[in-house]
């Protein structure tokens, strides 16, 4: 068609919507401007002008635009603008300057976003159902929910049933029976508390200044944390963000701008962090947050040593493993793993329908947790309870039984892994140290009966065992989040290694991953990184870039500060760190050090979300950060005024998952998380409607992101000129889903359900192919093909390609006296040895992951979740955060249930209610991580946290000092009644100065 | 006429909590005129779970126990009411009207459950109505059962016949058998909740090292009467359940053909662990 035509039936198009839909005519009112379209050279061009929500349109070029988008030719403009759109073509123009949009960046905008409007505005979305409610379909981070709306409120939200137009289930027949999973998702109560935490009166729902923050004259910063808020406008907020962005970049240049975020987001793959947020923080350029693998560590820093899996973070393989488990296994060993309280990561309850077949088929389970966990509790079995920390030590006794009685297979041993005769010297005691790894050994380390350990090392060698090292069956768990993290990851390793990891019933899994659903099918995941452009630091290069052409994005900023460090580089002034590169082994050897050459010290914060002081160890540290003149602004981004929110200068009301647009899968992170989907009984895809729109003045990080932008000229760069729904269309376009559900279908029922696999072509078990000897063959495109030493698809990504007891990769490192190529036993820095310290400071606290909340989400914010006796405890009208401690520590400290506690260390203070249980042992306490509620007693970060931050007691040491890990569950503290006093136990509150030195005797 | 039942199976509850959290979602900030007021944001747990932990460490389960109201047959808050405010319906759903309710605060008191709570704001007895606005609507089962990830929780809407068959089938057990109200909740493994165990772990020593014995029988005797019999396991641990709490003295005989014999008394009063019993060679 020709251009001159086009541009003719655009306006009609226009027009003709206007008139038809009321929500067009609407978007017409918006703005009064004149758009020019025309071809460079001026031989065609058309004027559109909007006045009073009417269109009119005229030929010819015209001098006195708003909006001048020129095209090279005239065909290159047919080409772009005959339905339907051609992306990769457009954004080639864009690239190449053949298409040139001039004017203000809001209008231009305006203009692109109103042209897409034409084509979607007949679309049509949600489920009529009884009582006038409309039923629309939304995905959390604990599953996909119906959401019920009535009157522009959110009535409830529920699981999916599926209907009869959805696929049918698959079977797997094990041992004479035949288990299916039931035709429904599942969820977590992080989920279906979902809209009291919309409501919750903790929102923002206006932007808010500091009352003493001028960024004109006094700044305060010392009074970040106490002085209140007062309502302020978009405008007003904008103007002081842009103003600050502007002012540092002249005067201190790349680097004054640090973007801090946390681990997850809510869902869907247009709003995520590594979409949205790095799209943004690539485009103004600014100083990015190095993470740790924060729920990995031990396995990103140690267990990939000894079989690779760079790019799981050093988790194993996950396929077929619930087959092969219901079929073949006898004992499933749950080690530090807890699946029903952490449910893999987003798998809400799936996992649990497949363990409790394996109870029914009476496959026998062991516990090994210093707390009785919940998935102990749901399946009984044999409980073990080694002390915080000492893991290994239990670990190298099992492997001193199996060496010593010979219950291990010697052929696997012999040909499939490398190293074994100097791992078995050390464990025997014929090495320098001389130490025999015994029963007896490791009873004096870990408080497990030498007998017990025996029991196990033979009931585990005389059985075809399951390995749920952490609760995805490698990963997670509380003992790779210790200062012997590595060393636990790394034993698990080598203890799978003399049972034949892979063969028929041995394998890693607690029936967490490893479902028999359809793993081609192409969804992207959100770390492909939706519309971020991002190829370095999202999978987006992988596949979702080739099937959704976009603009890339780079951040010019090449200065990132370590998370778990960031007080010291805010207040020292420098910080160093190792980075998650999983391209290869070796990519965690290279130091991230703060300052980068060259680059400005952080001046300035873009806080997104307000996790820190919940989840980061010694977290009293972020409070001085915040509250340091070494900042000259904080704002926050964030949905709720919670944590370090408070802290902020500026607060931006962004808006949750349920009031925009977005598409995601259930489950699906793809990218580092490849194939997490395998923990569903169901692959469920879900749009999520906005159920209501945005409460008070809250707006979408995508537009508040877009906001900012304009403010710096880049809105047409951040959005493309589309809007969040138009992405949403493009990211339903890019995947697998149009050869199966048209898209007015799919945005009306709002979900799609993949079919399950047919049994035949069902993957392979896992393993199977390296126990075999033979090549490769489940389908994960890992490692990358230069890693295999030599054939394709030949071996482990060792170098040796086998499993190696004597880790090549640290040997050659070689730098970490921490990590020895042999996993030795190396006592925790700080723990049951730490002689002076635990004169102080007698119990080891140990705090995983929460269960009714996901890490800060959920808790707090006057949420129903507060109400649930296991997460909270209310007393006298405040919901206080729990401390579990036994029977007799309670007793000698004159302690009672529901009393009021004061958990200390030199590091700081927390109030708890107490329950008393018998499910731990003497001398420790069980108190859950990621409190969303800090509540300093006196002074913030100098005093008593009665919101129940138990961060604020956890070492800030990293594992081994050549990594960049977090060791939360290696803690000493003391316990004591509660008398009201403000003050945090060693009084001095100078944990920044005790942990130099801890640092530096440790360097010697 | 077939009528609403729940069936409560304390051997598959975890605790999860979905039920309160889809009770809290489905009555806070909604309104269901006829049915019920709006439930306070917090200190209502229309359904709440409760926890008993019997034993000691090593040997420690957990039973949690779902509670509701039990949509008696014989509701004594039926009785209790005035102006006909609690009714009982033909599919034996007991609701509690919100609007004649108000200021009843004794009905409270008249179960004998607990599972009426009193809404402060709103001077209003509450309970939970096994959401019957929304099966008069067409659901199929209330929504703590759609979202309880265990199958801890069933519904079932049968004839009262057929119910008894169930009972007697599967084993259910009213949660408070001495009160005859007739409730319409049934529960399954309650032994787990209300009963007792007696543990303990039986060992050896072996070429001056302790280890678990397995396979050894260990006899329960109450009365001078053998009224059970375990086999120690890999870690040599035996576990007797489902007795009375506080039901006194017992005697345990712990047997094997290799070694001689022991005996152990135990007062019970709740769950115990009675400890490490080391079996000698004959």
């Amino acid at each position: 068609m020709k251009f001159s035509l086009i541009l003719y039936v655009l306006h009609w198009a226009l027009r003709f919507s206007s008139w038809r839909y009321p929500l067009f005519k609407k978007r017409l009112k918006e703005k009064d401007l004149k758009v020019q379209v025309r071809v460079a050279d001026n031989s065609v061009g058309r004027t559109f002008t909007f006045r009073h929500g009417r269109v009119t349109s005229r030929s010819g070029v015209q001098p006195d635009v708003d909006v001048d988008i020129s095209v090279k030719s005239s065909a290159l403009g047919a080409e772009l603008m005959s339905p339907p759109i051609d992306h990769l073509k457009r954004i080639e123009a864009i690239k190449s300057f053949s298409l040139i949009a001039a004017g203000p960046d809001e209008l231009v905008n305006w203009f692109s976003e109103t042209i897409y409007m034409v084509q979607r505005a007949s679309w049509r979305w949600g489920t009529p159902v009884s009582n006038g409610e409309i039923r629309y379909v939304n995905n959390t981070n604990g599953g996909p929910v119906f959401v019920y709306a009535k009157g522009g409120k959110m009535v409830r939200l529920t699981p999916i049933d599926f209907d009869k137009d959805d696929p049918d289930t698959w079977t797997i027949e094990a041992r004479g029976r035949q288990f299916s999973p039931p035709r429904k998702s599942s969820i977590s109560p992080h989920g279906l508390a979902s809209k009291s935490l919309v409501y919750s009166k903790d929102r923002n729902l206006y932007p808010m200044k500091r009352v003493d923050f001028d960024p004109k004259g006094k700044r305060n910063p010392q009074n970040r944390g106490t002085s209140g808020y007062e309502r302020i406008s978009w405008e007003e907020a904008l103007d002081i963000v842009e103003a600050e962005i502007k002012r540092v970049n002249r005067e201190y240049g790349p680097g004054a701008i640090l973007a801090a975020r946390s681990s997850h987001h809510t869902w869907g793959n247009v709003g995520y962090y590594i979409s949205a947020y790095n799209r943004f923080i690539n485009i103004i350029g600014a100083t990015t947050t190095l993470l740790n693998p924060d729920s990995w560590e031990g396995w990103y820093w140690g267990a990939m040593h000894h079989y690779g899996h760079s790019m799981r973070n050093g988790a194993a393989e996950i396929y077929g493993q619930v087959e092969d488990c219901l079929k073949e296994a006898d004992l499933i060993v749950f080690w530090a793993s807890d699946p029903e309280v952490t449910n893999g990561v987003y798998g809400s309850f799936e996992g649990t329908i497949r363990r409790q077949w394996a109870k029914e088929l009476g496959i026998k389970m062991i516990h090994i947790d210093p707390y009785l966990n919940e998935t102990a509790a749901f399946l009984g079995g044999k409980w073990i309870a080694p002390r915080p920390s000492t893991s290994p030590a239990l670990a190298q006794a099992i492997t001193y039984v199996w060496v010593t009685e010979e219950l291990y297979d010697q052929e696997y041993v012999k040909t499939r892994t490398t190293g074994f005769d100097k791992w078995r010297a050390y464990i025997l005691g014929q090495d320098d140290e001389g130490i025999a790894r015994t029963p007896e050994w490791a009873a004096e380390e870990t408080g497990v009966p030498a007998r017990d350990i025996r029991a196990l090392a033979r009931e585990w060698a005389s059985k075809k065992t399951y390995l749920s090292a952490g609760s995805m069956g490698t990963t997670l768990g509380g003992a790779c989040r210790s200062a012997t993290g590595a060393q636990w990851a790394r034993s698990m390793i080598c203890l799978m290694a003399m049972q034949g990891l892979g063969k028929p019933g041995i394998n890693f899994g607690g029936l967490q991953f490893g479902s028999p659903i359809d793993y081609n099918f192409y969804f992207p995941g959100y770390a492909e990184g939706g519309f971020s452009g991002d190829l370095q630091n999202s999978g987006n290069a992988i596949s979702l870039y080739q099937r959704m052409p976009h603009l890339i994005s780079m951040n010019p900023t090449q200065q990132s500060v370590p998370r778990l460090k960031m007080a010291e580089a805010i207040l020292e002034g420098k910080a160093e760190g190792y980075p998650i590169d999983i391209r290869s082994i070796e990519g965690q050897f290279f130091p991230v050090r703060y300052p980068s050459p060259g680059h400005s010290e952080v001046k300035i914060m873009y806080k997104y979300g307000g996790s820190y002081i919940g989840t980061q160890p010694d977290s009293n540290r972020y409070v001085k950060m915040y509250q340091s003149e070494k900042l000259e602004f904080v704002v926050a981004q964030a949905i709720w005024n919670e944590g370090e929110v408070k802290f902020a200068d500026i607060i931006l009301p962004a808006c949750t998952n349920f009031e925009r647009w977005d598409i995601g899968e259930w489950a699906n992170p793809g990218g580092y998380g490849y194939d997490w989907i395998g923990q569903l009984n169901h692959r469920v895809i879900g749009i999520q409607h906005p159920a209501i729109e945005p409460l008070g003045e809250s707006k979408s990080d995508f537009e508040i992101f877009h906001e900012v932008c304009k403010r710096l000229g880049h809105g047409a760069y951040f959005s493309e000129g589309l809007t969040e729904l138009d992405w949403v269309k493009r990211i339903f376009d890019a995947s697998d889903l149009p050869k199966h559900i048209s898209w007015k279908t799919f945005l009306r029922k709002g979900y799609y359900v993949v079919p399950p696999e047919p049994e035949a072509t069902r993957p392979k078990t896992s393993y199977r192919w390296f126990a075999e000897g033979r090549k490769k063959d489940v389908p994960e495109p890992h490692p990358l093909p230069g890693s295999y030493g030599e054939n394709f698809l030949d071996g482990l990504q060792t170098q040796s390609g086998k499993i190696e007891f004597e880790s090549n990769s640290l040997k050659r490192f070689g730098k970490d006296p921490e990590r020895p190529p042999l996993n030795k036993y190396i006592p925790a820095w700080e723990g049951i040895h730490s002689a002076d310290l635990i004169a102080k400071y007698p119990i080891q606290l140990f705090s995983p992951h929460a269960r009714y909340s996901f890490h800060t989400k959920g808790d707090g914010k006057d949420s129903a979740i507060n109400d649930i006796t296991d997460h909270r405890r209310e007393i006298d009208g405040y919901f206080y955060w729990i401390a579990r401690l036994s029977p007799s520590d309670a007793a000698s400290r004159g302690i009672k249930e529901n009393d009021l506690l004061k958990l200390y260390n030199d590091r700081g203070a927390v109030i708890c209610a107490a329950h008393v249980t018998h499910r731990v042992k003497p001398g420790m306490i069980h108190s859950r991580q990621a409190s969303a509620v800090y509540d300093p007693v006196g002074k913030p970060g100098y005093s008593a946290d009665r919101g129940g931050c138990v961060n604020q007691l956890t070492p800030n040491r990293t594992q081994s000092l050549k990594t960049h890990s977090a060791a939360y569950n290696s803690c000493l503290i003391e316990v004591e009644l509660w008398d009201g006093d403000p003050d945090i136990g060693g009084g001095n509150g100078s944990s920044l100065e005790s942990v130099d030195e801890s640092a530096s005797v440790l360097a010697e | 006429m077939k009528k609403w039942n729940l069936i409560v199976d304390v051997g598959r509850c975890h605790n999860s909590n979905n039920c309160f959290l889809s009770v809290a979602d489905e009555y806070q900030r909604n309104e269901h005129p006829g049915y019920s007021a709006e439930m306070p944001l917090h200190g209502h747990r229309w359904i709440d779970v409760k926890k008993k932990e019997r034993g000691q460490a090593p040997m420690v389960d957990v039973a949690y126990l779902p509670t509701m109201c039990m949509h008696c047959d014989d509701a004594p808050c039926i009785a209790a009411a005035k102006d006909d405010a609690i009714q009982k319906r033909n599919d034996g759903i007991v609701i509690i009207d919100p609007v004649k309710a108000k200021g009843q605060k004794h009905l409270v008191d008249s179960c004998p459950y607990g599972a009426i709570w009193w809404n402060e704001e709103k001077q209003l007895p509450q309970h939970w109505n096994f959401d019957a606005h929304l099966l008069d609507s067409g659901w199929v089962e209330p929504r703590c059962v759609q979202s309880c990830p265990t199958g801890a929780l069933r519904s079932v809407i049968i004839t009262d016949s057929e119910m008894e068959r169930l009972k007697s089938e599967e084993g259910l057990e009213q949660l408070e058998p001495e009160i005859q109200t007739k409730p319409r909740v049934h529960y399954k493994n309650l032994h787990l909740y209300k009963k007792c165990f007696i543990g303990g772990t039986v060992v050896i020593t072996d070429s001056g090292l302790e280890d678990c014995l397995e396979g050894a029988i260990a006899v329960l005797n109450k009365d001078e009467k053998k009224i059970g019999e375990e086999i120690s396991d890999a870690f040599g641990e035996f576990k007797f359940d489902d007795l009375e709490p506080a039901s006194g003295a017992y005697r345990i005989d712990i047997l094997h053909p290799e070694y001689t014999s022991l005996s152990v008394n135990v007062e019970l009063r709740e769950s115990i662990y009675t400890g490490v019993h080391a079996l000698t060679p004959r």
